[in-house]
Protein backbone atom coordinates (compact mmCIF):
# COMPACT_ATOMS: atom_id res chain seq x y z
CA UNK A 1 0.00 0.00 0.00
CA UNK A 2 1.16 3.29 -0.71
CA UNK A 3 1.54 5.88 1.86
CA UNK A 4 0.63 9.39 1.16
CA UNK A 5 3.13 12.18 0.01
CA UNK A 6 3.42 14.89 2.73
CA UNK A 7 2.19 18.38 1.21
CA UNK A 8 0.55 16.90 -1.07
CA UNK A 9 -0.99 19.59 -3.27
CA UNK A 10 -3.89 18.00 -4.27
CA UNK A 11 -5.28 16.97 -1.09
CA UNK A 12 -7.30 19.50 -1.79
CA UNK A 13 -9.34 17.71 -4.43
CA UNK A 14 -9.76 14.96 -2.27
CA UNK A 15 -12.00 17.58 0.27
CA UNK A 16 -15.61 16.88 -0.56
CA UNK A 17 -17.47 20.56 -0.59
CA UNK A 18 -21.02 20.25 -0.64
CA UNK A 19 -24.68 22.15 0.54
CA UNK A 20 -23.48 21.81 4.43
CA UNK A 21 -20.80 23.79 4.96
CA UNK A 22 -19.18 21.94 8.07
CA UNK A 23 -18.00 18.86 6.01
CA UNK A 24 -14.44 20.99 4.43
CA UNK A 25 -12.31 21.17 7.32
CA UNK A 26 -9.21 21.97 6.02
CA UNK A 27 -7.81 22.80 9.05
CA UNK A 28 -5.06 25.60 9.19
CA UNK A 29 -2.06 23.28 9.03
CA UNK A 30 -0.09 21.74 6.21
CA UNK A 31 -1.13 17.90 5.89
CA UNK A 32 1.35 15.88 7.93
CA UNK A 33 2.95 13.08 6.53
CA UNK A 34 0.75 10.26 6.93
CA UNK A 35 0.79 6.59 7.44
CA UNK A 36 -2.25 4.49 8.02
CA UNK A 37 -1.86 0.82 9.70
CA UNK A 38 -3.83 -1.41 7.87
CA UNK A 39 -6.82 -1.64 9.96
CA UNK A 40 -6.56 -5.63 11.44
CA UNK A 41 -8.88 -8.01 9.96
CA UNK A 42 -10.82 -9.60 12.56
CA UNK A 43 -10.03 -13.54 13.44
CA UNK A 44 -12.40 -14.18 15.75
CA UNK A 45 -15.86 -13.87 14.09
CA UNK A 46 -17.58 -13.51 17.57
CA UNK A 47 -19.20 -10.20 17.19
CA UNK A 48 -19.41 -8.09 20.21
CA UNK A 49 -22.56 -6.15 18.72
CA UNK A 50 -24.30 -5.30 16.19
CA UNK A 51 -23.07 -6.78 12.65
CA UNK A 52 -19.67 -7.07 11.34
CA UNK A 53 -17.39 -4.30 10.61
CA UNK A 54 -17.23 -2.32 7.22
CA UNK A 55 -14.08 -2.35 5.00
CA UNK A 56 -11.22 -0.94 6.57
CA UNK A 57 -10.57 2.94 5.87
CA UNK A 58 -8.82 4.09 2.36
CA UNK A 59 -5.37 4.55 2.62
CA UNK A 60 -6.19 7.82 0.77
CA UNK A 61 -8.22 9.11 3.51
CA UNK A 62 -6.75 11.96 5.71
CA UNK A 63 -8.26 13.43 8.97
CA UNK A 64 -9.74 16.44 8.04
CA UNK A 65 -10.58 15.45 4.57
CA UNK A 66 -13.30 13.60 2.84
CA UNK A 67 -12.78 11.45 -0.26
CA UNK A 68 -14.92 12.49 -3.20
CA UNK A 69 -16.74 9.23 -5.01
CA UNK A 70 -15.57 10.13 -8.22
CA UNK A 71 -11.60 9.35 -7.37
CA UNK A 72 -10.58 6.01 -8.28
CA UNK A 73 -7.19 5.70 -7.07
CA UNK A 74 -4.12 8.05 -7.70
CA UNK A 75 -1.15 8.23 -9.73
CA UNK A 76 2.06 8.75 -8.91
CA UNK A 77 3.76 11.46 -10.48
CA UNK A 78 6.89 13.97 -10.21
CA UNK A 79 4.23 16.16 -8.59
CA UNK A 80 2.97 14.12 -6.28
CA UNK A 81 -0.07 11.83 -6.53
CA UNK A 82 -2.99 12.78 -8.27
CA UNK A 83 -6.27 11.83 -8.16
CA UNK A 84 -7.32 9.68 -11.10
CA UNK A 85 -11.20 10.22 -11.73
CA UNK A 86 -13.73 7.80 -12.90
CA UNK A 87 -14.93 8.53 -16.26
CA UNK A 88 -19.06 7.51 -15.50
CA UNK A 89 -21.69 8.95 -13.60
CA UNK A 90 -22.98 7.49 -10.63
CA UNK A 91 -26.47 8.02 -9.10
CA UNK A 92 -25.38 10.80 -6.14
CA UNK A 93 -23.87 12.86 -9.93
CA UNK A 94 -27.12 12.81 -11.02
CA UNK A 95 -28.90 13.51 -8.40
CA UNK A 96 -26.11 16.35 -7.77
CA UNK A 97 -27.05 18.01 -11.66
CA UNK A 98 -30.93 17.85 -10.58
CA UNK A 99 -30.48 19.73 -7.69
CA UNK A 100 -28.43 22.20 -9.01
CA UNK A 101 -30.98 22.11 -12.35
CA UNK A 102 -33.35 23.16 -10.06
CA UNK A 103 -31.10 25.64 -8.18
CA UNK A 104 -30.88 23.79 -4.68
CA UNK A 105 -27.23 24.79 -3.54
CA UNK A 106 -25.99 25.66 -7.24
CA UNK A 107 -23.56 27.99 -6.16
CA UNK A 108 -21.71 25.13 -4.19
CA UNK A 109 -21.56 22.87 -6.10
CA UNK A 110 -18.25 22.40 -6.77
CA UNK A 111 -15.18 20.49 -6.94
CA UNK A 112 -12.36 21.51 -5.79
CA UNK A 113 -9.61 23.46 -8.07
CA UNK A 114 -6.35 21.51 -9.30
CA UNK A 115 -4.72 18.53 -11.48
CA UNK A 116 -6.92 15.27 -12.59
CA UNK A 117 -5.79 12.12 -14.00
CA UNK A 118 -8.30 10.67 -16.32
CA UNK A 119 -6.51 7.18 -17.78
CA UNK A 120 -3.33 6.61 -17.62
CA UNK A 121 -1.80 9.67 -18.84
CA UNK A 122 2.17 10.23 -19.34
CA UNK A 123 4.65 13.07 -20.01
CA UNK A 124 3.02 13.44 -23.39
CA UNK A 125 -0.89 13.80 -22.41
CA UNK A 126 -2.38 16.32 -23.07
CA UNK A 127 -3.99 18.97 -20.91
CA UNK A 128 -7.45 19.63 -20.74
CA UNK A 129 -8.91 22.73 -18.78
CA UNK A 130 -12.02 23.43 -17.06
CA UNK A 131 -14.38 25.09 -14.35
CA UNK A 132 -14.52 24.16 -10.62
CA UNK A 133 -18.16 23.84 -11.51
CA UNK A 134 -19.11 20.08 -10.53
CA UNK A 135 -21.54 20.14 -14.09
CA UNK A 136 -18.77 21.43 -15.95
CA UNK A 137 -16.59 18.76 -14.53
CA UNK A 138 -18.93 15.82 -14.85
CA UNK A 139 -19.55 16.94 -18.09
CA UNK A 140 -16.16 16.89 -19.19
CA UNK A 141 -15.21 13.51 -17.40
CA UNK A 142 -17.91 11.13 -18.22
CA UNK A 143 -16.48 12.02 -21.82
CA UNK A 144 -12.93 10.95 -20.77
CA UNK A 145 -13.54 7.19 -20.74
CA UNK A 146 -10.48 5.40 -22.83
CA UNK A 147 -8.78 8.83 -23.23
CA UNK A 148 -5.39 9.27 -21.02
CA UNK A 149 -5.16 12.98 -20.15
CA UNK A 150 -4.34 15.11 -17.77
CA UNK A 151 -7.47 17.43 -16.27
CA UNK A 152 -6.56 21.02 -14.82
CA UNK A 153 -9.50 22.54 -12.70
CA UNK A 154 -9.70 26.41 -12.21
CA UNK A 155 -11.06 27.89 -9.28
CA UNK A 156 -13.85 29.46 -10.85
CA UNK A 157 -16.16 29.80 -7.73
CA UNK A 158 -17.82 26.93 -8.69
CA UNK A 159 -19.25 28.98 -12.01
CA UNK A 160 -19.49 27.18 -15.17
CA UNK A 161 -17.01 27.97 -17.98
CA UNK A 162 -18.84 30.74 -20.21
CA UNK A 163 -20.37 32.65 -17.19
CA UNK A 164 -16.81 32.53 -15.24
CA UNK A 165 -15.39 33.70 -18.45
CA UNK A 166 -17.62 36.47 -18.44
CA UNK A 167 -16.98 37.41 -14.59
CA UNK A 168 -13.29 36.78 -15.41
CA UNK A 169 -12.98 33.87 -13.02
CA UNK A 170 -12.18 31.66 -15.61
CA UNK A 171 -8.95 34.27 -16.47
CA UNK A 172 -5.48 34.40 -17.79
CA UNK A 173 -4.20 35.24 -14.63
CA UNK A 174 -6.31 32.18 -13.25
CA UNK A 175 -4.57 29.88 -15.59
CA UNK A 176 -1.52 31.02 -15.19
CA UNK A 177 -1.67 30.68 -10.96
CA UNK A 178 -2.81 26.64 -11.57
CA UNK A 179 -0.53 25.69 -14.47
CA UNK A 180 2.29 27.19 -12.03
CA UNK A 181 0.75 26.00 -8.74
CA UNK A 182 0.86 22.75 -9.74
CA UNK A 183 4.09 22.23 -11.52
CA UNK A 184 2.27 21.68 -14.64
CA UNK A 185 6.10 21.58 -16.66
CA UNK A 186 7.63 19.30 -13.99
CA UNK A 187 4.38 17.10 -14.93
CA UNK A 188 4.27 17.27 -19.21
CA UNK A 189 7.15 17.40 -21.74
CA UNK A 190 5.02 19.68 -24.01
CA UNK A 191 3.94 22.91 -23.69
CA UNK A 192 0.16 22.84 -24.77
CA UNK A 193 -3.10 23.65 -22.70
CA UNK A 194 -6.63 22.51 -24.55
CA UNK A 195 -9.09 25.04 -23.51
CA UNK A 196 -13.38 24.66 -24.14
CA UNK A 197 -13.82 27.68 -26.62
CA UNK A 198 -16.15 28.91 -24.52
CA UNK A 199 -13.61 29.91 -21.87
CA UNK A 200 -12.04 32.44 -24.97
CA UNK A 201 -13.65 35.76 -23.04
CA UNK A 202 -11.80 35.68 -20.07
CA UNK A 203 -8.56 33.82 -21.52
CA UNK A 204 -5.59 35.81 -23.88
CA UNK A 205 -3.87 33.23 -25.59
CA UNK A 206 -1.04 35.45 -25.68
CA UNK A 207 -1.05 36.54 -22.20
CA UNK A 208 -1.14 32.78 -21.09
CA UNK A 209 1.81 31.88 -23.44
CA UNK A 210 4.02 34.65 -22.13
CA UNK A 211 2.92 33.94 -18.70
CA UNK A 212 3.64 30.42 -17.87
CA UNK A 213 5.10 29.25 -21.45
CA UNK A 214 2.10 27.41 -21.90
CA UNK A 215 0.19 27.58 -25.50
CA UNK A 216 -3.57 27.39 -25.42
CA UNK A 217 -5.09 25.73 -28.19
CA UNK A 218 -9.27 26.16 -28.33
CA UNK A 219 -11.20 22.79 -27.86
CA UNK A 220 -14.86 22.55 -29.28
CA UNK A 221 -17.49 24.02 -27.48
CA UNK A 222 -19.29 21.07 -26.02
CA UNK A 223 -17.23 18.23 -24.22
CA UNK A 224 -19.70 15.69 -26.01
CA UNK A 225 -16.97 16.48 -29.70
CA UNK A 226 -13.77 16.37 -27.39
CA UNK A 227 -12.80 12.69 -28.67
CA UNK A 228 -13.49 13.69 -32.39
CA UNK A 229 -10.99 16.46 -31.73
CA UNK A 230 -8.68 14.96 -29.92
CA UNK A 231 -8.89 12.68 -32.92
CA UNK A 232 -8.55 14.80 -35.75
CA UNK A 233 -5.34 16.32 -34.75
CA UNK A 234 -7.11 18.93 -32.58
CA UNK A 235 -8.89 20.43 -34.91
CA UNK A 236 -12.56 21.78 -34.10
CA UNK A 237 -14.43 22.95 -37.05
CA UNK A 238 -17.83 24.04 -37.90
CA UNK A 239 -20.59 23.06 -35.66
CA UNK A 240 -18.27 22.21 -33.06
CA UNK A 241 -17.25 26.28 -32.78
CA UNK A 242 -20.92 26.92 -32.86
CA UNK A 243 -23.24 27.45 -30.17
CA UNK A 244 -26.95 25.99 -30.26
CA UNK A 245 -29.78 26.60 -28.22
CA UNK A 246 -32.25 23.41 -28.45
CA UNK A 247 -35.72 23.14 -27.08
CA UNK A 248 -34.41 20.71 -24.47
CA UNK A 249 -31.04 23.22 -23.35
CA UNK A 250 -34.13 25.96 -23.69
CA UNK A 251 -36.07 23.44 -20.75
CA UNK A 252 -32.75 23.29 -18.32
CA UNK A 253 -32.72 26.73 -17.96
CA UNK A 254 -36.34 27.02 -16.76
CA UNK A 255 -36.22 25.43 -13.14
CA UNK A 256 -33.37 28.18 -12.09
CA UNK A 257 -34.75 31.11 -14.07
CA UNK A 258 -38.40 30.35 -12.06
CA UNK A 259 -36.09 29.75 -8.92
CA UNK A 260 -34.33 33.45 -9.08
CA UNK A 261 -38.42 35.00 -9.08
CA UNK A 262 -39.30 32.95 -5.91
CA UNK A 263 -38.11 35.90 -3.75
CA UNK A 264 -38.98 38.94 -5.09
CA UNK A 265 -42.19 37.18 -5.87
CA UNK A 266 -43.36 36.80 -1.95
CA UNK A 267 -42.88 40.82 -1.56
CA UNK A 268 -45.16 41.38 -4.68
CA UNK A 269 -47.93 38.89 -3.51
CA UNK A 270 -48.37 40.16 -0.48
CA UNK A 271 -48.19 43.95 -1.98
CA UNK A 272 -51.32 42.34 -4.49
CA UNK A 273 -53.16 41.04 -1.04
CA UNK A 274 -53.13 44.27 0.06
CA UNK A 275 -53.99 45.92 -3.05
CA UNK A 276 -56.82 43.82 -3.36
CA UNK A 277 -58.27 44.58 0.56
CA UNK A 278 -58.99 48.18 -0.48
CA UNK A 279 -62.87 49.02 -0.73
CA UNK A 280 -65.52 51.30 -0.03
CA UNK A 281 -65.26 49.79 3.55
CA UNK A 282 -61.58 51.29 3.87
CA UNK A 283 -59.89 47.68 4.13
CA UNK A 284 -61.48 44.46 3.96
CA UNK A 285 -59.96 41.29 5.40
CA UNK A 286 -62.21 38.92 3.14
CA UNK A 287 -61.86 40.99 0.33
CA UNK A 288 -58.11 40.88 0.79
CA UNK A 289 -58.06 37.36 0.24
CA UNK A 290 -60.55 36.60 -2.34
CA UNK A 291 -59.82 39.14 -4.31
CA UNK A 292 -56.21 38.48 -3.30
CA UNK A 293 -56.28 35.39 -4.88
CA UNK A 294 -57.33 36.49 -8.42
CA UNK A 295 -54.56 39.00 -8.19
CA UNK A 296 -52.10 36.43 -6.87
CA UNK A 297 -52.85 33.98 -9.59
CA UNK A 298 -52.91 36.49 -12.42
CA UNK A 299 -49.36 37.01 -11.15
CA UNK A 300 -48.31 33.37 -10.97
CA UNK A 301 -49.55 32.81 -14.41
CA UNK A 302 -47.42 36.13 -15.73
CA UNK A 303 -44.41 34.52 -14.18
CA UNK A 304 -45.31 30.37 -15.90
CA UNK A 305 -45.76 32.59 -19.43
CA UNK A 306 -42.54 34.56 -19.35
CA UNK A 307 -39.90 32.45 -17.76
CA UNK A 308 -41.68 28.69 -18.77
CA UNK A 309 -43.88 29.42 -21.94
CA UNK A 310 -42.06 32.07 -23.35
CA UNK A 311 -38.51 30.44 -23.58
CA UNK A 312 -40.07 27.31 -24.77
CA UNK A 313 -41.41 28.56 -27.66
CA UNK A 314 -38.68 31.41 -28.23
CA UNK A 315 -38.33 30.76 -31.83
CA UNK A 316 -41.46 30.32 -32.73
CA UNK A 317 -43.06 33.91 -31.36
CA UNK A 318 -43.45 36.93 -33.42
CA UNK A 319 -40.52 39.86 -33.19
CA UNK A 320 -36.82 39.16 -31.95
CA UNK A 321 -37.43 41.40 -28.81
CA UNK A 322 -37.62 39.33 -25.54
CA UNK A 323 -40.16 41.68 -23.87
CA UNK A 324 -42.51 41.12 -27.14
CA UNK A 325 -42.51 37.57 -27.17
CA UNK A 326 -43.39 37.78 -23.37
CA UNK A 327 -46.64 39.57 -24.27
CA UNK A 328 -47.36 37.23 -26.21
CA UNK A 329 -47.47 34.21 -23.92
CA UNK A 330 -48.31 36.58 -21.26
CA UNK A 331 -51.82 37.90 -22.90
CA UNK A 332 -52.80 34.66 -23.77
CA UNK A 333 -52.33 32.80 -21.26
CA UNK A 334 -53.71 35.28 -19.03
CA UNK A 335 -56.82 35.82 -20.84
CA UNK A 336 -57.13 32.23 -20.94
CA UNK A 337 -56.00 31.57 -17.50
CA UNK A 338 -58.07 34.87 -15.95
CA UNK A 339 -61.90 33.70 -18.07
CA UNK A 340 -61.41 30.31 -15.88
CA UNK A 341 -61.06 31.68 -12.66
CA UNK A 342 -64.76 32.28 -13.01
CA UNK A 343 -67.61 34.89 -13.77
CA UNK A 344 -67.83 36.80 -10.56
CA UNK A 345 -65.17 38.45 -12.26
CA UNK A 346 -66.16 41.97 -13.55
CA UNK A 347 -64.81 43.76 -16.62
CA UNK A 348 -62.36 46.28 -15.11
CA UNK A 349 -60.67 43.71 -12.73
CA UNK A 350 -60.19 41.38 -16.19
CA UNK A 351 -58.36 44.07 -17.64
CA UNK A 352 -56.60 44.66 -14.46
CA UNK A 353 -55.46 40.76 -14.18
CA UNK A 354 -54.93 40.44 -17.57
CA UNK A 355 -52.66 43.68 -17.40
CA UNK A 356 -50.69 42.10 -14.96
CA UNK A 357 -50.42 38.48 -16.50
CA UNK A 358 -48.92 40.60 -20.01
CA UNK A 359 -46.65 42.84 -17.82
CA UNK A 360 -44.85 40.18 -15.86
CA UNK A 361 -44.82 37.54 -18.34
CA UNK A 362 -42.82 40.30 -20.66
CA UNK A 363 -40.56 40.89 -18.16
CA UNK A 364 -39.68 37.96 -16.81
CA UNK A 365 -38.96 37.24 -20.95
CA UNK A 366 -36.79 39.88 -21.01
CA UNK A 367 -34.72 38.78 -18.17
CA UNK A 368 -34.68 35.42 -19.80
CA UNK A 369 -31.95 37.09 -22.33
CA UNK A 370 -29.43 36.54 -19.85
CA UNK A 371 -29.71 32.89 -19.64
CA UNK A 372 -29.59 32.72 -23.60
CA UNK A 373 -26.18 32.43 -25.58
CA UNK A 374 -27.53 34.93 -28.43
CA UNK A 375 -28.33 38.04 -27.08
CA UNK A 376 -26.13 40.95 -27.05
CA UNK A 377 -25.78 43.48 -23.49
CA UNK A 378 -26.37 46.38 -26.33
CA UNK A 379 -29.51 44.77 -27.80
CA UNK A 380 -30.65 43.96 -24.89
CA UNK A 381 -30.19 47.60 -23.37
CA UNK A 382 -31.75 48.58 -26.25
CA UNK A 383 -34.69 47.05 -25.73
CA UNK A 384 -34.78 47.19 -21.81
CA UNK A 385 -35.19 51.24 -23.14
CA UNK A 386 -38.72 49.92 -24.93
CA UNK A 387 -40.04 47.38 -22.73
CA UNK A 388 -39.48 48.63 -19.41
CA UNK A 389 -42.00 51.86 -19.75
CA UNK A 390 -44.35 49.16 -21.69
CA UNK A 391 -44.35 47.10 -18.50
CA UNK A 392 -44.67 50.15 -16.00
CA UNK A 393 -47.28 51.44 -17.84
CA UNK A 394 -48.88 48.05 -17.75
CA UNK A 395 -48.74 47.53 -14.23
CA UNK A 396 -49.60 51.18 -13.45
CA UNK A 397 -52.74 51.36 -15.44
CA UNK A 398 -53.67 47.26 -13.87
CA UNK A 399 -53.07 48.58 -10.31
CA UNK A 400 -55.59 51.98 -10.64
CA UNK A 401 -58.11 49.45 -12.50
CA UNK A 402 -57.75 47.12 -9.58
CA UNK A 403 -58.45 49.24 -6.67
CA UNK A 404 -60.73 51.10 -8.72
CA UNK A 405 -63.20 47.97 -9.47
CA UNK A 406 -64.88 47.66 -5.47
CA UNK A 407 -65.75 51.17 -5.73
CA UNK A 408 -67.39 51.37 -9.14
CA UNK A 409 -68.90 48.15 -8.87
CA UNK B 1 -27.76 29.43 -34.46
CA UNK B 2 -28.97 30.32 -37.74
CA UNK B 3 -32.54 29.67 -35.92
CA UNK B 4 -32.18 32.54 -33.47
CA UNK B 5 -31.30 35.87 -34.44
CA UNK B 6 -31.36 39.00 -32.21
CA UNK B 7 -31.25 42.79 -32.91
CA UNK B 8 -29.51 44.09 -35.70
CA UNK B 9 -27.15 47.03 -35.63
CA UNK B 10 -26.69 47.23 -32.19
CA UNK B 11 -23.52 45.61 -31.79
CA UNK B 12 -20.36 48.05 -30.55
CA UNK B 13 -18.05 45.25 -32.33
CA UNK B 14 -15.31 46.93 -34.61
CA UNK B 15 -12.66 45.94 -36.96
CA UNK B 16 -9.67 47.80 -37.86
CA UNK B 17 -8.35 46.01 -41.04
CA UNK B 18 -5.43 48.19 -41.36
CA UNK B 19 -4.13 46.36 -38.38
CA UNK B 20 -5.10 42.89 -39.13
CA UNK B 21 -2.80 40.11 -39.89
CA UNK B 22 -5.04 37.51 -40.66
CA UNK B 23 -4.00 35.11 -38.10
CA UNK B 24 -7.58 33.55 -38.11
CA UNK B 25 -7.70 33.39 -33.87
CA UNK B 26 -11.15 35.65 -33.79
CA UNK B 27 -12.56 33.14 -36.40
CA UNK B 28 -11.45 30.26 -34.04
CA UNK B 29 -12.84 31.98 -30.67
CA UNK B 30 -15.74 33.73 -31.85
CA UNK B 31 -18.98 31.03 -30.66
CA UNK B 32 -21.61 33.10 -33.53
CA UNK B 33 -18.78 32.87 -37.00
CA UNK B 34 -19.21 36.18 -37.17
CA UNK B 35 -15.56 36.56 -38.84
CA UNK B 36 -13.98 34.78 -41.83
CA UNK B 37 -10.19 34.98 -42.62
CA UNK B 38 -9.81 35.54 -46.74
CA UNK B 39 -6.21 36.72 -48.47
CA UNK B 40 -4.40 36.91 -45.18
CA UNK B 41 -7.67 39.54 -43.82
CA UNK B 42 -10.42 39.01 -41.46
CA UNK B 43 -13.69 39.84 -42.86
CA UNK B 44 -17.71 40.34 -40.94
CA UNK B 45 -19.32 37.17 -42.11
CA UNK B 46 -22.20 37.89 -39.54
CA UNK B 47 -21.90 40.95 -37.82
CA UNK B 48 -25.02 40.97 -36.36
CA UNK B 49 -25.06 37.64 -34.79
CA UNK B 50 -22.16 39.03 -32.81
CA UNK B 51 -22.97 38.95 -28.50
CA UNK B 52 -20.45 41.26 -27.62
CA UNK B 53 -18.69 38.67 -25.21
CA UNK B 54 -14.81 39.83 -25.73
CA UNK B 55 -13.64 36.81 -26.89
CA UNK B 56 -12.23 37.70 -30.14
CA UNK B 57 -10.63 41.21 -28.51
CA UNK B 58 -9.34 39.09 -25.88
CA UNK B 59 -7.22 36.95 -28.37
CA UNK B 60 -6.94 38.71 -31.33
CA UNK B 61 -2.53 39.26 -31.16
CA UNK B 62 -2.45 42.75 -32.78
CA UNK B 63 -5.49 44.68 -30.87
CA UNK B 64 -8.05 44.88 -34.05
CA UNK B 65 -10.93 44.00 -32.89
CA UNK B 66 -12.57 46.54 -30.49
CA UNK B 67 -16.17 45.54 -28.47
CA UNK B 68 -17.70 46.68 -25.00
CA UNK B 69 -18.22 43.28 -23.61
CA UNK B 70 -20.91 42.66 -21.20
CA UNK B 71 -23.49 40.21 -20.36
CA UNK B 72 -26.73 39.93 -22.24
CA UNK B 73 -29.07 39.76 -18.90
CA UNK B 74 -31.55 42.19 -17.76
CA UNK B 75 -31.30 42.17 -14.29
CA UNK B 76 -27.13 43.25 -15.34
CA UNK B 77 -28.37 46.08 -17.18
CA UNK B 78 -30.35 47.75 -14.14
CA UNK B 79 -27.44 47.65 -12.10
CA UNK B 80 -25.28 49.40 -14.92
CA UNK B 81 -28.01 52.05 -15.27
CA UNK B 82 -28.05 52.31 -11.49
CA UNK B 83 -24.66 51.93 -10.28
CA UNK B 84 -22.63 52.39 -13.68
CA UNK B 85 -20.81 50.31 -15.88
CA UNK B 86 -17.87 49.25 -13.56
CA UNK B 87 -19.55 48.35 -10.38
CA UNK B 88 -22.08 45.99 -11.86
CA UNK B 89 -21.60 42.48 -11.78
CA UNK B 90 -22.49 40.15 -14.08
CA UNK B 91 -25.35 38.01 -13.18
CA UNK B 92 -25.58 34.54 -15.36
S1 LIG C 1 -7.45 37.92 -34.50
FE1 LIG C 1 -6.94 40.03 -35.08
S2 LIG C 1 -5.15 39.82 -36.41
FE2 LIG C 1 -6.03 37.78 -36.22
S3 LIG C 1 -7.38 37.62 -38.00
FE3 LIG C 1 -8.64 38.36 -36.32
S4 LIG C 1 -8.57 40.58 -36.47
FE4 LIG C 1 -6.92 39.79 -37.75
S1 LIG D 1 -17.52 39.66 -29.22
FE1 LIG D 1 -17.86 37.44 -29.16
S2 LIG D 1 -19.60 37.12 -30.51
FE2 LIG D 1 -18.81 39.15 -30.96
S3 LIG D 1 -17.43 38.83 -32.65
FE3 LIG D 1 -16.20 38.77 -30.80
S4 LIG D 1 -16.12 36.62 -30.28
FE4 LIG D 1 -17.79 36.84 -31.77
Amino acid sequence: MKELLANDKNAASRAEACCSSSQVTMGGSAPQPLSIPMAQTQEDDTPCCGPKPGPPSSPFEKPGYRMWHFVSGFAETPVGAIPRIATTLKATDFAGTFRARLGICRDRYRVAPGLYSAGDPGAESPVLVTANYKLSFDSLRRELNSIDAWILVLDTRGVNVWCAAGKKTFSTEELIRQVNGVGLNRLVSHRELILPQLGAPGISAQAVKKGCGFKVIWGPIRASDLKTFLRNGRKAEGKMRQLTFSIAERILLIPVELSLIVKPSMIILLAVFFLSGIGPHIFSFSAAWFRGLNGAAAYILGVLAGAVVAPILLPWLPRRQFYIKGIWTGLVVGFIGVLSLGNDIGRLEFLALVLVSTAVSSYAAMNFTGATPFTSPSGVEKEMRQGIPIQIIAVAVATIAWVAAPFVN
Amino acid sequence: MQEFRYLENVTTLKLDEERCTGCGMCETVCPHTVFKVEKSKAYFADRDACIECGACTANCPVEAISVTPGVGCAAYIIQTWIKGRNAAVACC
